[in-house]
């Protein structure tokens, strides 16, 4: 009887000020391993400008521990939905200027498919319902950023009926 | 227990965390909304629109009317904007 092949998936999830090297990331994720055939890689850059108003800049606070741990179910779930071969997370946190990198998700899997729709879930509610939250500045004065509805609505769509 | 603000919550409160001892009497998360939004200007003017406030209780998510007997930690803080 055939048993089927051991796949191990390594969980990276760092929050951090210091910016992130996509690159390095990959290689980290992938190392020397032969059984990984996609990997997909977001990030999410801080824009110039959101919807009308310019941002001069962005500051991203987030709740020590609570962020990590959210994080990790989100991460934990998307494991068991698709047949994943190691993920990584990272979030920054601090003051950002426009074309900064601010997250970065990595998941890797035998196929493009799994990689693809684990990363589109694991944003999906790192945007929803991680803790950190937005502040803008911009020529008219700083105010915290509202939550969207489509984010809210987005991860609506990975709810198992 | 130890509470904690985030974000406008933590502005509008004034503080970043503190430790509350709420009556007995106060048993979910949005009776202690209430009591808290008694006890001064600020924790009113944060507490204003009680259904915009989202609660974790020991680092999980918890919906208004979840008991708070028993935690060590809940924190206040406005619809997340990460990502």
């Amino acid at each position: 009887m055939a048993s089927s092949p051991v796949t191990t998936c390594p969980v990276a999830i760092r929050i951090q000020e210091d910016d992130f090297d996509i690159a390095r990331e990959i290689e980290v994720l992938t190392g020397s391993r032969t059984d990984i055939g996609a990997v997909v890689s977001f990030s999410g850059i801080c824009r110039a400008d959101d919807d009308s108003s310019k941002i001069a800049a962005l500051t991203l606070e987030h709740y020590p521990g609570m962020a990590e741990e959210e994080i990790k179910r989100h991460v934990d779930e998307a494991v068991s939905r698709w047949p994943l071969n190691g993920v990584t997370v990272i979030h920054r946190v601090g003051r950002f200027m426009p074309g900064q990198n601010i997250v970065l998700v990595l998941t890797a899997s035998q196929h493009r498919r799994a990689a693809f729709e684990a990363a589109e879930f694991l944003m999906d509610y790192l945007k929803t319902s991680a803790p950190f939250w937005k502040k803008e500045e911009s020529a008219t004065g700083t105010g915290w950023v509202e939550a969207q509805a489509r984010d809210d609505e987005a991860a609506a769509r990975w709810t198992k009926s | 227990m130890k509470v904690k603000y985030f974000a406008w919550v933590r502005e509008r409160v004034g503080k970043a965390e503190e430790t509350i001892e709420p009556p007995p009497s106060v048993r979910t998360v949005e009776e202690l909304i209430a009591w808290l939004s008694g006890q001064s200007e600020a924790y009113a003017y944060a507490f204003e629109k009680p259904k915009v406030i989202r609660t974790a209780i020991d680092h999980a998510h918890v919906k208004a009317d979840a008991a708070i007997a028993g935690a060590r930690e809940i924190a206040f803080f406005p619809p997340m904007t990460g990502g």
